[in-house]
C-alpha cells in the first residue's frame, strides 16, 4: 500500500463524508427542533438529484441545474411539511415512521412515473473535470476536491446560520422549548417549515452533487438516508456538531475499510479468500462502529446526556 | 363475542375458504398467493410482539426474515449438492426437512435477535428505530457481498423442501402447512399476551419506570420479547425461502422490514389478527393494482398515509369501532 494510494482514499473518505454531512444535517435539526423521524429525507435528496438532471440537460448548466436541486427539494420539503408532516408533530414516532415511509413510495414510484426507471446522467462541468495535482505529486480529482471544498463551506455557513442569525436563535430556542417561544410571539409553524424545507434543500444539493458522480437513479436516495441515520446515532440527535464528526467517520471508515481491510487480510490468509473476507468485513465496518460508539455512549458522541 | 373477534373469525374462514375453493376450481396462483398472505402474516404477528406488545419500533425485522430464508437455503443448498455443511469441530449435514430447517432457522434468528436486541434496547425511541433500520443494512451489504451462497444473484433451490407424511410440492398441502404455522403462532401470540410474561412486556411499553419499581428488569423482559419476536420472523423468512425455492438479499433489505411493518400497521397494531388483516390486504392490492399500473406503490403509499392520518387502531380498529362512530 503506498502513501499516495492512501492519501487518495483518505480525501475519497473525506469526500463521502462531507456529503453525508449534507443529508445528515438536516435529518439532525428537524429531529432536533421537531423531534420528527423522517424517512423521506432520502426521498428529498432523490429529488434535488433529478431536478439537477433534467434542468442540466434542458439548459447545458451545472450551475443552473444545482440551483435548480436547491430550490426543488427546498419547494418539496415546503410543501411536504405543510400538506402531511405537520400532521405528525404530534404523534409518535411508529406514525411518523410509517407516514414518511407511505411518502417514500410516492416520491419514488411518481419520479419513476415521471422519468421512468432508466437512470439519468449529470455530467462534471467542463471547468472542474480533469484531475489536479496536489503538493507531494498526488494526482487528485478536481471535482471531488471542489466537492470536500463546498461540504465544509456549507457545514461553516450552518454553524453561522445557527449560531449568529436570529433565525439560528429561533432554531435553538425551538429545540429547548417550543410552546415558550410561540408564546413569545414567533409564528412556529412558519418556523417548522422553514427548517424543514432548508434540511430538504441541503439533502436536495447533495444529491445534485453526488448525481454527478454516481448516477441518477430512483431508489439512490435510501441508501444514504440509512448511512446519515447511522451518522446521526454515532453523533447524536440533534447535534450539528455530532453530525459533521460521525459523517467524517463514516466517510472514512467505509472508505479506509474497503481498501486496507482486504490487505490487512492478505497477511495471513490466501488472496481469494482475504478478498472476500475483507470485502464482506468492510461492508460491515461502519454498523460494527456504530455498535461500539453505542456500547460506549448510548446517546452518540455529542448528545444530550438524557 | 366481541365485534374484533368476529372481524378475526371471519378473516380466518376467508383464508381457509379461498384457497379450498381455488383447489377445487383447479386455481393454484390463487393458493400460492394465500400462502403468501399466510406465511407473511406470520411475519407481521412476530413482529407484532415486539411492536405492539413491547412497543419497540423495529424497523429491522427483515434481519430475521432473511435469516430464516438463509437458514432454509444454506442447509438445503448443501442437502442438494451433497456437501456437508461444516466438517470440523463436528459433521454437520445440510437437510431437506422442513422441521430441521426451522428448527434451524428459530435458533439462528433467535441469536440474532438476542445480539441486535442486547445492543439496540440499550437506547429507545428514535434511536432504537434508526439503530434496528442500520443493522438490517449491515446483513443486506453482508450477504450481498458474501459469495458463497449466491452473494447478490441469490441462492435458488431446485425441489421444495419435504414434510413427513405431506407432499409438499402440491400448493394446497403447503398452503396448510402455512396455515397451520400461522394458527399455532397466532394461539402463542394470544396466549402471551395473556401471560404474567406478556403482562410485563406490556406494562414496561406503557410505564417502564413503574415496571423497575416492582422489581422487574424491563431490559430483560424487552431483550425476552424482542428475541421471541424475531424467532417468529424468522420461521415466517424459512417458509417464504420454501415458497420461492429462492433465497437472495432482497429478503434483508429496508424495504422488507418496512412492508413487515406496514401489513402490522394497516391491520392493526397489537390486535391478534392485525398482520392477517394486513398482509391479506397488501397482497390482494398488490394482485390487484398491480395488474392496474406498474406505479401500484402510488397507491399504496397514499392508502398507507390515510390509515395513518386518519385511521388509527388500522383496518381491524375502523371495522369494530364503524357501528359506535356512526350512532
Amino acid at each position: 500500500m503506498s502513501a499516495i494510494l492512501l492519501i487518495e482514499q483518505i480525501l475519497n473518505g473525506l469526500q463521502f463524508g462531507v456529503m453525508l454531512f449534507l443529508t445528515a444535517a438536516g435529518l439532525t435539526l428537524v429531529f432536533g427542533v421537531m423531534g420528527l423521524i423522517n424517512l423521506a429525507h432520502g426521498s428529498l435528496y432523490m429529488v434535488g438529484a433529478f431536478a439537477a438532471a433534467a434542468v442540466a440537460a434542458a439548459t447545458g448548466s451545472f450551475f443552473l441545474a444545482l440551483v435548480a436541486s436547491l430550490a426543488a427539494a427546498a419547494a418539496a420539503g415546503a410543501i411536504v411539511e405543510v400538506v402531511v408532516i405537520r400532521r405528525l408533530y404530534n404523534r409518535d414516532h411508529l406514525d411518523q415512521v410509517l407516514a414518511t415511509f407511505a411518502l417514500i413510495l410516492i416520491f419514488s414510484e411518481g419520479t419513476r412515473w415521471i422519468f421512468g426507471s432508466f437512470p439519468l446522467f449529470l455530467n462534471i462541468p467542463e471547468a472542474l473535470s480533469g484531475p489536479v495535482t496536489l503538493p507531494g505529486g498526488i494526482q487528485y480529482s478536481l471535482y471531488r476536491l471542489v466537492l470536500i471544498g463546498i461540504g465544509l463551506a456549507v457545514a461553516l455557513g450552518l454553524f453561522l446560520l445557527i449560531n449568529k442569525t436570529r433565525l439560528g436563535i429561533q432554531i435553538r430556542a425551538g429545540e429547548n422549548d417550543r410552546e415558550m417561544i410561540a408564546a413569545l410571539g414567533i409564528d412556529i409553524s412558519r418556523l417548522y417549515t422553514i427548517v424543514f424545507a432548508l434540511g430538504a434543500a441541503l439533502a436536495g444539493f447533495a444529491g445534485a452533487l453526488v448525481g454527478a458522480i454516481q448516477s441518477v437513479q430512483v431508489g439512490m436516495g435510501e441508501p444514504v438516508l440509512i448511512l446519515a441515520f447511522v451518522v446521526i446515532v454515532i453523533g447524536g440527535i440533534g447535534s450539528i456538531k455530532g453530525a459533521l464528526v460521525g459523517s467524517i467517520l463514516v466517510g472514512l471508515t467505509d472508505t479506509l475499510g474497503g481498501v486496507l481491510l482486504p490487505s490487512f487480510f492478505k497477511l495471513f490468509m490466501d488472496n481469494a479468500a482475504a478478498t472476500a473476507t475483507g470485502t464482506a468485513l468492510a461492508t460491515m465496518a461502519i454498523y460494527i462502529l456504530m455498535a461500539l460508539i453505542l456500547v460506549v455512549k448510548p446517546t452518540g458522541l455529542y448528545g444530550a446526556s438524557t | 363475542m366481541s365485534r374484533e373477534a368476529y372481524i378475526n373469525a371471519i378473516v380466518v374462514a376467508v383464508l381457509l375458504a379461498v384457497p379450498l375453493w381455488a383447489w377445487v376450481a383447479d386455481a393454484p396462483f390463487i393458493i400460492t398467493l394465500a400462502t403468501r398472505i399466510a406465511i407473511l402474516a406470520l411475519a407481521g404477528v412476530g413482529l407484532n410482539i415486539a411492536l405492539g406488545l413491547g412497543g419497540m419500533v423495529s424497523l429491522g425485522h427483515a434481519v430475521f426474515f432473511g435469516i430464516g430464508g438463509y437458514a432454509m437455503g444454506i442447509l438445503a443448498s448443501h442437502a442438494q449438492d451433497y456437501s456437508p455443511l461444516m466438517e470440523w469441530p463436528f459433521l454437520i449435514e445440510g437437510t431437506k426437512s422442513m422441521p430441521v430447517i426451522w428448527l434451524a432457522a428459530l435458533l439462528m434468528s433467535g441469536l440474532a435477535a438476542l445480539l441486535i436486541g442486547f445492543l439496540s434496547l440499550r437506547t429507545s425511541g428514535v434511536y432504537f428505530i434508526m439503530i434496528t433500520l442500520a443493522f438490517g443494512q449491515m446483513f443486506f451489504y453482508f450477504t450481498v457481498s458474501w459469495p458463497a451462497y449466491g452473494g447478490e444473484d441469490g441462492l435458488p433451490i431446485y425441489v421444495r423442501n419435504s414434510f413427513p407424511g405431506l407432499n409438499t410440492l402440491d400448493p394446497i398441502q403447503f398452503f396448510l402447512i402455512c396455515f397451520a404455522v400461522l394458527g399455532l403462532a397466532l394461539g402463542f401470540s394470544a396466549a402471551l399476551a395473556r401471560s404474567p410474561f406478556g403482562l410485563a412486556l406490556n406494562a414496561t411499553r406503557q410505564q417502564a419506570t413503574r415496571v423497575e419499581a416492582v422489581g422487574i428488569a424491563p431490559f430483560r423482559i424487552r431483550l425476552v420479547g424482542f428475541v421471541i419476536s424475531g424467532m417468529i420472523t424468522g420461521l415466517a423468512g424459512a417458509l417464504f425461502a420454501d415458497l420461492n425455492r429462492f433465497v437472495s438479499p432482497t429478503m434483508f433489505s429496508w424495504q422488507t422490514s418496512g412492508e413487515i411493518m406496514v401489513f402490522v400497521i394497516l391491520g392493526g397494531v397489537a390486535r391478534l389478527f392485525g398482520p392477517v388483516v394486513g398482509a391479506a390486504i397488501f397482497i390482494t392490492l398488490e394482485h390487484l393494482l398491480g395488474g392496474v399500473s406498474d406505479y401500484w406503490h402510488i397507491y399504496l403509499g397514499a392508502l398507507l398515509l390515510l390509515v395513518v392520518l386518519f385511521a388509527r387502531g388500522g383496518v381491524i380498529g375502523l371495522l369494530s369501532s364503524w357501528r359506535k362512530a356512526s350512532v
